[in-house]
């Protein structure tokens, strides 16, 4: 009963849309209290004096946290391993130092939230104020040269590409920039903690990742792990900003442990521009050449970005050391402190901006050439890994380049721009190649067969809207063959059995092999029950003969020749059959060893993510038309087309829904969206989602998405890789390279905004 | 937000007492942007007195005196721009307001509430920045921060905020006249054109209203522009988002020529701007490109852009040919 792939309904649509699904800020304790933080005003020094004496006689005020009385944190030791990841690398209210406009420090805890908010707009700050480093070029020069990026060398080949650039006319050379963005989910980040005794600690919290939030908490309040609940069942979106852990969890906690009460901390939508985490500002100077039949003889991509409390950087030259076959590539970063909240990971963090830069780049370069972008494309493609040198798992972005042209209808463009039009609509066409690892990493997963012929299936993974629950179910359906009704997936809770963040575009790869392994285990420990059954009509028989449906095994040459599960399991008197497993991957585990009662999942090296022999990777093909108004220079993109090479498809819904949304995410990137900061004062003055834009749905055109569908024979024996990021990789550069194609001029900053386009001759 | 008293009457005479008793409460009607200010913290009212019941009544056909269309200050956006009467006789003034907000927002906004909403200038709402709108003698944080949807006429050192709405764009193109009632129940009339102020030294005074006045109606008077006329707003995105520039413009042709035209921008000046400039040039003139283009640029040329604005100069030069060319072209796309 192939379940795996079906596009089914959402297993928890219902609870969604009739608002049943508990979120966060909704798990109201008896006794509860509000939190509302104090932020700073300055971006650089420190706080000399916090007067909260007018707030501390403000109706329903229980208590002001300041570093003065705020609970101390374990520090920070970079050489041990929590298990979390925070955020930044900087505890909240345990000193007066500022580092960013917006930081917390101060928390006014009191009976009600409106309470707590009036009293928080009520307390005074004097500051010590420093000057503070704000604009990325002027700091570039005290800059740093990161030498990793994500385990990989993050200096390639420096310097090596000048000569064969410089030596030929066939090249282009071009900076492309990209702002500052911020995550925006819809809901914003929500922690409520109730603290029983001092040595337990529950922590109600929107995350992407309940195992790392577990591990920081209980770090820092030095508990022990397993004192530590995180919950969190259902997440409105996060696209990073909630895969690490950030200062309000920790406010939370420490502000319950200090009025003995539980305490809620909601973050507001301004506080989302501040104190979550963004997508730091780039400026990637592009250069490439190729020979006289327009084969890339090499490529060089060099970052500057910046960073603040954290290690993390932009790494946009990722895809560059994936895509096309040119013989030398160079990829190298320079990365400078800015008094800016820390940036972090952000959907497809570094092929974002990346893709923007190497594939509107790859656009120019056809244009020099006088090629088709599409042919230049297919002439320069790989077949193989060009940095590592090892075969792609699986790989057909061909297809997605030959199966787009025809459904975008590539013929109709003119190679020359601005010769397409309507009244005053310019037309034009763009593609881009789209990528982004296919990651995996170690998860566990329980099932449990009941005797009434239900299934509850655990795991401490988290559904950040992406439709986690829904294909957890189906593979458990599948390799029990039992109805998804029946099938009851429990995830969001850190003491269920581990599973990683959901980050990465690895959830679906690393926790499905997790569920089919335990439920296989539970399917064939429920045969052997009854083939060793004398009640059993199956009594004796081989399991290759036996077939499994609907909560039955049956003879596959003799269906008649059946027994129930519930049968068996009566006959037997069980009341349950369970199984953990550990899925690992052969290289890299991520989470350690398996631990009891889950055993490691027999699974054969050659299709468990052996990043030794094979590069694992998604590919893609992006095609947009857009209609440019030729006096306006509004952008609108009218169809889009994007082609994905993901592997098999384990729901054919949830996951056109997650190529859609990452297109939006693009057409957001490409067209509006930036976090603009005061230099004066450091601050962000896109404060609200009304000055931040996000595409409406008047923006979004229809957008068709096609799946290769072949499954990744080397990632998973279910062969399924992730999807969440790679549908907003490339459609930045497709929407450039189409407004190109419709005007002839080319942007290279974005976002597109009328004003650009209209400054630009 | 800060504690406040909440009352809600239906009577108002009583409005204009609570006004003037307390210079600190403030009307909600649908709270659109009200509230979003008191949860900022810009706005503390120490009073709110809800009026969405005041005085309701229909939006009226003509009257056959004189012809004009009185909306109540109470009654929604959304139920105005669709209200039939405004169709036919006003269409300019349905499709500016129906490019403003969302859907929902509309449903809920009232038309008092509109013509008083407050700048969206970032600076304005941050209150940890200057912002002499809301705190006078703090300074202009826009002045010299990032303006590039801030004003280009009218600005004064002190503010180069602009005013959000859509809807008062086309009310002052339609020469509306402001109704408002003050203490004691007396009554007054504004030209909409003079309801709104420029900044000045006191851009905390959005508008005329004197203290313990509450506007009951806006009157729009009865007009030929029908025919000709087109409300065009240029945004960031497709929808949902607030002018660049926008263009309300009408006439009265005969044969082509231009017998009446009025002309109003928004996303340019602390008050809907009428294009007076374009205006007389364009009067008894042909309905021709050529002339848009030259009512445009004299228009334009006495824009004075801040640093991050310059491309509203060009943009508005542009928006209102096109905005003429449809309103020429009975109000559909050319």
């Amino acid at each position: 009963m192939a379940i795996i792939g079906k596009p089914i309904n959402r297993v928890d649509a219902l609870l969604k849309v009739t608002g049943a699904a508990k979120y966060a800020a909704e798990f109201n304790q008896p006794n509860m209290v509000y939190a509302f933080p104090v932020r700073s005003t300055i971006a650089k020094g420190s706080v000399t004096a916090i007067d909260s004496s007018a707030a501390e006689k403000s109706a329903g005020v229980i208590k002001i946290l300041t570093p003065e009385n705020a609970p101390q944190l374990k520090a920070i030791d970079p050489k041990v391993k929590t298990g979390g990841m925070l955020g930044e690398q900087l505890l909240p209210l345990q000193d007066n130092l500022v580092y960013y406009f917006g930081q917390y420090i101060a928390l006014v805890v009191a009976e009600t939230y409106e309470q707590a908010r009036a009293a928080a707009s009520l307390v005074k700050v004097n500051y010590s104020k420093e000057k503070h480093a704000i604009d990325l070029n002027t700091e570039l020069p005290n800059g740093y040269k990161p030498q990793k990026v994500q385990g990989e060398d993050a200096q390639v080949n420096e310097g090596k590409t000048a000569p064969v650039i410089d030596a030929t006319a066939n090249k282009i050379s071009y900076t492309y920039t990209t702002p500052t963005e911020n995550h925006h989910p819809m809901e914003p980040h929500a922690s409520i903690a109730v603290w029983e005794g001092g040595d337990k600690l529950t922590l109600y919290d929107s995350t992407q990742g309940v195992m790392g939030a577990r591990g920081t908490l209980a770090y820092h309040f030095s508990l022990t792990p397993e004192n530590v609940q995180i919950v969190s069942p259902y997440v409105g979106g996060g696209f990073g900003c909630k895969g690490s852990q950030w200062g309000h969890m920790l406010l939370a906690a420490m502000a319950a442990k200090l009025v003995q009460r539980p305490v809620k901390l909601a973050i507001t939508r301004q506080m989302m521009q501040t104190n979550v985490g963004r997508r730091p500002a780039t400026q990637q100077k592009m250069a490439m050449a190729t020979d006289d039949q327009g084969m890339l003889t090499a490529i060089r991509h060099h970052t500057d970005s910046y960073g603040n409390k954290s290690d993390f950087f932009e790494p946009s030259g990722k895809q560059t050391a994936v895509l096309y076959k040119a013989p030398l590539r160079e990829i190298t970063y320079k990365i400078a402190k800015l008094n800016i909240g820390t940036p972090t990971y952000m959907r497809a963090p570094g092929e974002t901006p990346g893709t923007f830069a190497l594939e509107s780049a790859i656009d120019e370069m056809a244009y020099k050439m006088k090629m088709d972008p599409v042919a230049f494309r297919v002439l320069n493609h790989t077949a193989e890994d060009p940095s590592k040198k090892h075969p792609f798992s699986s790989e057909n972005l061909l297809d997605c380049y030959t199966i787009g042209s025809e459904k975008i209808g590539w013929q109709q463009r003119k190679a020359e721009p601005g010769q397409l039009r309507k009244g005053k609509q310019l037309i034009g066409y763009g593609v881009a190649t789209a990528t982004y690892p296919a990651g995996r990493s170690a998860a566990s997963a329980k099932v449990q067969l009941m005797a009434d012929g239900s299934v509850i299936v655990q795991s401490a993974s988290q559904d950040i809207g992406t439709g986690t629950y829904t294909i957890i179910a189906q593979t458990a359906s599948e390799t029990l063959g039992i109805p998804v009704e029946k099938i009851t997936v429990k995830i969001g809770d850190s003491s269920f059995p581990p599973a990683p963040v959901s980050g990465g575009s690895m959830t679906t790869a690393s926790v499905n092999p997790a569920v089919m392994a335990a439920a296989e285990m539970v399917r064939k420990e429920l045969l052997a029950l009854a083939t060793a059954d004398a009640g059993s009509s199956l009594k004796g028989r081989r399991p290759e003969d036996i077939g499994y449906a609907d909560g039955n095994f049956f003879v596959t040459a003799d269906k008649t020749t059946a027994d129930s599960y519930a049968d068996i399991m009566r006959r037997n008197n069980k009341n349950i059959v369970e199984a953990c497993t550990t899925a690992m991957p052969a290289s890299g585990s991520g989470l350690g060893a398996p631990t009891a009662p889950c055993m490691e999942a027999p699974i054969d090296k050659e299709e468990n993510s052996d990043k030794e022999k094979y590069s694992f990777h998604s590919f893609g093909a992006q095609f947009a038309e857009v209609w440019v108004d030729e006096d306006f220079g509004t952008i609108r993109v009218k169809r889009f087309v994007s082609v994905q090479d993901v592997g098999r498809i384990m729901n054919e819904k949830t996951a056109r829904s997650q190529i859609i949304g990452g297109v939006i995410y693009g057409i957001g990137a490409a067209l509006m969206e930036e976090t603009a900061y005061d230099h004066r004062w450091a601050n962000p003055t896109t404060r609200t989602l009304a000055d931040y834009h996000v595409p409406v749905n008047l923006d979004v055109p229809d957008i068709d998405v096609h799946f290769i569908g072949k499954p990744d024979p080397h990632i998973s024996p279910i062969g399924a890789r992730g999807i969440g990021e790679i549908g907003t990789t490339g459609v930045s550069a497709a929407i450039a390279n189409a407004v190109f194609n419709a005007t002839g001029k080319r942007l290279r900053d974005l976002p597109f905004t009328p004003d650009k386009m209209l400054l630009k001759s | 937000m800060r504690p406040f008293k909440f009352s809600t009457t239906a009577d108002s005479n009583e409005v204009s007492k609570i006004l003037i008793a307390n210079p600190h409460a403030r009307l909600l009607g649908g709270g659109t942007n009200l509230l979003d200010l008191m949860k900022e913290d810009v706005e503390r009212p120490t009073e709110l007195v809800e009026v969405g019941n005041i005085d309701v009544m229909k939006i009226v056909s003509p009257a056959s005196a004189t012809g004009s269309i009185v909306i109540p200050a109470v009654e929604k956006n959304a139920r105005t721009a669709n209200d039939p009467a405004i169709r036919e006789n006003f269409p300019m003034l349905s499709q500016a307001i129906l490019s403003g907000a969302s859907a929902q927002i509309r449903n809920m906004a009232t038309n008092g509430g509109n013509l008083n909403q407050r700048t969206r200038c970032t600076y304005f709402y941050d209150v940890a920045m200057p912002c002499n709108k809301r705190e006078p003698g703090s300074g202009c944080g826009a002045m010299k921060g990032l303006n590039r949807m801030h004003a280009i006429f009218g600005w004064s050192d002190k503010c180069v905020a602009v005013h959000p709405s859509d809807m008062c764009v086309a009310l002052a193109a339609l020469d509306a006249v402001v109704k408002v009632q003050g203490a004691n129940g007396k009554q007054r009339s504004i030209p909409f054109t003079a309801y709104h102020r420029l900044p000045g030294d006191q851009p905390q005074k959005d508008n005329t209203l004197q203290p313990g006045e509450l506007i009951t109606a806006i009157e729009i008077p009865k007009n030929n522009f029908a025919e000709n006329s087109y409300y065009l707003k240029v945004r960031d995105r497709a929808s949902y988002a607030f002018a660049l520039i926008s263009v309300a413009a009408a006439m009265e042709l005969k044969n082509n020529k231009i017998v009446r035209v009025s002309i109003a921008m928004g996303g340019v000046a602390h008050k809907p701007w009428r294009a007076s400039v374009a205006e007389k040039y364009l009067l008894h003139k042909e309905a021709t490109e050529a002339n848009f283009k030259i009512a445009a640029a004299n228009e334009m040329k006495l824009a004075k852009p801040l640093e991050h604005n310059l491309y509203k100069v060009e943009l508005g030069r542009k928006a209102l040919v096109r905005a003429l060319m449809q309103a020429a072209n009975g109000g559909k796309t050319i």
